[in-house]
């Protein structure tokens, strides 16, 4: 039997969701016994945590004062809670370290190139974007490197790096690694890739060795070792020592990451680029590791995530970064009240939190619009 | 005389200890049309990649426009050959544009402005200039395909592989693609397709190449091939797909 319909039936609109904001609430938090027990238990965690947290670093907390009896309850007649007198007192060590303050400019200089060169490479649609690489890889490293630790040249007077400390320190050291790991891991992925067996095996014992390594003794070997493999009257500074110990632990864990990314690229790319005649390295650089680098930027800044936080291990080798000189500035006795270590750490969560955060969401945001460009393929 | 454009003596090829292609010999003439079918395995892709050197083999030797398929000459042959692909290969992070300009500008040296001039005009001449501006995800099957025909055109090849152009595609988008690659003879082009639409191989075929076990079976022109295949198992093949 067949059946024919005689008239084709026109677009009809969708039906009405149930609206308004109480019936989001049923069906997001309340649908179902279930749910809603796991609402009202996370509800309630939240009603016993988040008071305290905030009347800790908010209502309680003191914002102004000379020295730490500014924030002693007896001294203040209330409970006190964040000293953020201290952390506002300290601000100019806790950024510059002993950086000498007449030269204070130069790493606020320092900071301006960091914030040009990320606006640079994170925007997207930014102009000259192959000029910006070359900027942030190469001619912003040895610039910043003049500034910072002064040259004849500019007419910089030399700042010695033991007198570097603070954000300054944790900056420099992450931003080595960054911009180290990420050409190095690149190569060292290709060459793990290579068709020559040295040059493969070379690359996979490199990756394994430092990855099996834990950071901590890669900085104690770099600071003790290093020395030790280089001619006697060559010595390397105790800042570089780390350096080179982080940047070439962080390659390791990127080439790992980028060798994901070539191998999501599916092989008939790199085929058919060779058969339009471009060479290998060409099909390389312009085909694969151009969609290899786009599928693996969630797994680049999980990578510098933990690249950023495990700066800190660097203040065990004698570095003065961020949380050594909040260890030190809060052992100052002029700034001694109750509150002051809780403020400290409290800052210094806030501060790995908001970069952190901050480096998640622009992963999501680029992940998205990965996605979007992804949509409507065949 | 002027040198075949396509010439296979005696190629034999392994994958290991699987010998895909046994002493293949064919000559392709300028401007001759060759259809290669077969059953799956049966070395039809293998044997046309030998071409561009995009396999290597391990007997024989294959020559494109009289030069030998050295690794030293490996370049200048791929310049001379388009190839098309079953999954169009196009590259899904550049443009329609920048797919059809790349290898223009970064292979031949070729400035921007003269790679998209040309790229527009044979975009235009496959009658799909108004996609330039698009990303390949943004295409219909049967769009990417003509892209990526477009895209060896560009290269001025003087030889066009193609393997299984239509088979990822849904039916109604096939045709538009054969009528490209009919259009494409048309010119003149030294075409070897890899494909199973035995409809365009009768139109525009000047031979038909039957492969079967890494071996050409039998090789004849389309009227023969299919009103009086010679060999069993061309017969066999024949009444599988027919
Ligand atoms: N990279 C490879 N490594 C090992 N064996 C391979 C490889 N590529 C192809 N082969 C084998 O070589 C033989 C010929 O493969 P080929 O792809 O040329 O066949 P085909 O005729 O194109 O088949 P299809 O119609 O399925 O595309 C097959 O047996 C296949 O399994
Ligand atoms: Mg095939």
């Amino acid at each position: 039997m067949t059946r024919v319909r005689e008239t084709l039936l026109p677009p009809a609109p969708p039906p009405r969701r149930t609206g308004g904001p109480a019936g989001w609430l049923r069906t997001n938090l309340f649908s179902g016994p279930g749910n809603t027990l796991t609402t009202l238990v996370i509800l309630a965690g939240l009603a016993l945590l988040l008071p305290p947290v905030f009347r800790f670093l908010v209502t309680d907390a003191v914002w102004s004062g000379n020295s730490g009896e500014a924030c002693r309850p007896e001294v203040a007649g209330r409970a006190v809670g964040a000293c953020w007198a201290f952390v506002g007192a300290k601000i100019n060590y806790l950024v510059y370290g002993s950086y000498p303050a007449a030269e204070r400019w130069r790493p606020n200089l320092f900071f301006g190139l960091v914030a040009l060169g990320t606006a640079w490479m994170l925007w997207l649609d930014a102009p000259r974007r192959g000029l910006g690489a070359v900027f942030v890889f190469l001619v912003g490293p040895l610039l910043s490197y003049g500034l910072l630790s002064g040259t004849a040249v500019l007419g910089l007077a030399p700042v010695a790096t033991s007198l570097w400390g603070g954000i300054l320190v944790t900056l420099v050291v992450s931003l080595v690694g960054i911009v180290a790991s990420l050409p190095l891991g690149i190569l060292l992925a290709l060459g793990r890739r290579s068709e020559l067996p040295v040059l493969r095996y070379a690359c996979i014992g490199f990756i394994e060795f430092w990855r099996g390594v834990p950071l901590i003794t890669v900085l104690f070997m770099a600071n003790v070792m290093l020395p030790l493999f280089l001619p006697g009257d060559l010595t390397v500074d105790r800042l570089v020592r780390p350096l080179v110990g982080i940047a070439l632990f962080a390659s390791a864990y990127m080439a790992e990451v980028v060798r994901g990314g070539l191998q999501a690229v599916p092989e008939g790319q790199g085929r058919a680029a060779l058969a339009l005649g471009l060479t290998r390295w060409q099909a390389m650089r312009l085909v694969v590791l151009p969609q290899a680098l786009k599928v693996v930027v969630p797994g680049i800044v999980n990578t510098l995530i933990g690249l950023f936080k495990d700066t800190t291990l660097v203040s065990i080798v004698g570095i003065a970064d961020f949380i050594r000189v909040l260890e030190a500035a809060r052992a100052d006795p002029r700034w001694s009240a109750p509150t002051i270590p809780a403020t400290a750490y409290a800052f210094a969560a806030l501060f790995y939190l908001a970069v952190c955060f901050s480096m998640a969401r622009y992963a999501a945001f680029i992940e998205r619009r990965l996605a979007a460009g992804e949509r409507g393929r065949a | 005389m002027t040198a075949p454009a396509v010439e296979f003596r005696a190629v034999n090829k392994w994958f290991g200890s699987a010998h895909v292609l046994r002493a293949v010999s064919l000559t392709v003439a300028r401007s001759e049309r060759i259809v290669i079918c077969g059953p799956s395995g049966s070395g039809k892709s293998t044997l046309i990649r030998c071409v561009n050197g995009l396999e290597p083999y391990q007997g024989g030797t294959v020559r494109v426009e009289g030069r030998d398929l050295t690794p030293a000459r490996i370049p200048s042959v791929r310049r001379a050959v388009g190839m098309v692909f079953q999954h169009f290969n196009l590259f899904p992070h550049l443009t329609v544009l920048e797919n059809c300009t790349l290898a223009p500008i970064h292979g031949r040296g070729i400035g921007r402005r003269a790679a998209e001039a040309r790229a527009r005009d044979e975009l235009a001449r496959l009658a799909i200039a108004d996609l330039a501006a698009r990303y390949p995800g943004q295409l219909s099957g049967g769009q990417q395909q003509r892209v990526a025909i477009a895209r060896a055109l560009c290269l001025d090849p003087a030889v066009m592989l193609f393997d299984e152009p239509t088979s990822a595609l849904d039916p109604e988008m096939v045709q538009e693609v054969l009528d490209t690659m009919t259009d494409l003879a048309g010119r003149g082009m030294t075409m070897l397709c890899v494909t199973h639409e035995m409809g365009f191989a009768r139109r525009v075929a000047d031979r038909v190449v039957f492969m079967d076990e890494g071996q050409i079976v039998e090789a004849a022109p389309p009227e023969a091939f299919f009103d009086r295949p010679a060999h069993p198992r061309t017969r066999d093949f024949l009444a599988r797909i027919l």
